[in-house]
């Protein structure tokens, strides 16, 4: 049975992990390859590196990442972060990385999603959507955010979510800025729509604070991955626990 | 020993090729027959789309190559596919080493394509020697081999489906071997030792 995946996400600035761990086996806690090659070890189903830097400065950095993270890690991995073009995508795919995250750049042109789609094939496509929730008299809506979620966009989050689908994105990451750092919970009433209205896997981001949060995003929720970052760095949730514990409640688990 | 992997349009070879520095096995990346006829390995790795890739093997000759090699092969994901008779992915005749067609997956319950980790089972390979029964692979696809005499390993999704295929000296694995842990990890080493 296929299971539902759990996916801990690096933050990179300069080639280095940027927020603090609490991993006393690590030698160097701001070594992602090194943080990356422990979470693998205890269980994790795959990891996302998000280069927060995203400079032309620091592509090179992040090329010689990706690759010594393909070096060492064992299961899949994505990299996201300041990726425009087709030349971008090429140079972390061949360098190692299984899939890449995209985001401001398929707003501003959504032929890149496309054009990614039909040079690497779907399943290497991951298109990031940050959401917020506006609220306007005839009720509220999702509306797609970039720029790491600062900046609004006119696109409806349910309308842009199938059309990246129908452009070929392989997966859909889905962060609600609304939830995300309150550690109470993932967004489960959009997530679950989006879903429901997706034909393509659905991850979900921000908001992981306990493991019923994720029981709840998977159920509720109807994701098929869940993201986090901050709770697995600081080693508030342990990945085997948690795997263990959404066995038991019934959710199929690759343990 | 000489193992080589075949050159082709296909994505994501790197990852093969670290898997095989991480067993800590030399390898060879080519499309040159009489190097691919010397080697005593061959592994087709695929990463894309069928019609495509069928065409750049066809241009290369390597559809000539491959199904007339001796020596062990393994083909994975879209490599697999090739090597079954036909693909309903842009309505593609492949190489018909496996008497198998290829389909796509349809349901209205089931996301296509399927990616994630899931479970094989029904083990009659040599190269699942050692790994437990419904040991997790990661599978990334849209179409997939039906289940058939030269299935060796299965596979849940919509309906079970081949995750493995063998005959005579070709084997082959829907699934990514050099992605998925160290299950994966021993089905490389396994093709690697087998003779």
């Amino acid at each position: 049975m296929l299971t539902k995946r759990i996916i801990p996400c690096l933050d990179i600035k300069d080639g280095r992990t940027v927020k603090g761990t609490n991993f006393v086996n690590l030698r160097d806690a701001g070594d992602p390859v090194e943080l990356g090659a422990i979470y693998a070890e205890q269980g994790a189903d795959e990891l996302v590196f998000l280069d927060i830097t995203a400079t032309v400065d620091n592509r090179k950095t992040l090329i010689d990442l990706v690759r010594n993270v393909a070096r060492n890690v064992n299961i899949p991995f994505t990299v996201g972060g300041g990726i425009s073009s087709v030349q971008d995508v090429s140079a972390l795919l061949n360098a190692g990385a299984d899939k890449v995250s995209i985001n401001s750049s398929a707003v501003r042109r959504p032929e890149l999603i496309d054009e990614l789609a039909l040079q690497f094939g779907s399943q290497c496509i991951i298109v990031a959507i940050d959401t917020r929730h506006i609220d306007s008299p005839s009720g509220g809506w999702g509306a797609v955010h970039t720029h790491g979620g600062r900046k609004p966009t006119e696109l409806k989050t349910i309308e842009w979510a199938k059309e990246v689908e129908n452009r070929g994105a392989g997966e859909i990451l889905l962060t609600s800025m609304d939830t995300d750092g309150t550690k109470a919970g993932f967004a489960n009433e959009l997530t679950a729509t989006i879903s429901g209205n997706a034909s393509i896997p659905i991850i979900a981001s921000g908001g992981a604070g306990t493991m019923e949060h994720f029981y709840d995003v998977f159920t509720t929720g109807k994701a098929d991955a869940g993201l986090a970052a901050s709770i697995f760095h600081f080693k508030e949730i342990d990945i085997i626990d948690l795997k263990t514990y959404l066995k038991d409640r019934g959710i199929s688990m690759r343990l | 020993m000489k193992t080589v992997i075949i050159k082709y349009n296909a994505g994501n070879v790197q990852s093969v090729m670290y898997a095989l520095d991480r067993i800590g096995v030399n390898y060879l990346w080519t499309n040159d027959e009489s190097e691919i006829r010397s080697a005593d390995r061959v592994i087709f790795p695929g990463v894309g789309e069928a019609s495509t890739s069928m065409a750049y093997i066809k241009e290369k000759g390597l559809d000539k190559v491959i199904p007339t090699l001796k020596q062990p092969v393994l083909g994975t994901c879209v490599g697999m596919q090739l090597m079954c008779r036909y693909s309903e992915e842009n309505d593609t005749t492949c190489m018909g080493i496996f008497d198998i067609d290829i389909k796509r997956f349809k349901s209205d319950t089931y996301k296509v394509p399927h990616v994630g980790w899931n479970n094989i089972y029904d083990f009659k390979s040599p190269l699942t020697k050692g790994l437990s029964e419904s040991s997790f692979m990661y599978f990334v696809h849209s179409f997939y081999a039906e289940i058939s005499p030269e299935t060796v390993a299965q596979c849940d999704y919509v309906q079970p489906f081949s995750a493995m295929l063998q005959k005579d000296n070709f084997h082959a694995a829907q699934f990514h071997t050099e992605i998925s842990g160290k299950e994966g990890q021993l089905i490389l080493e396994n093709f690697l030792k087998i003779s």
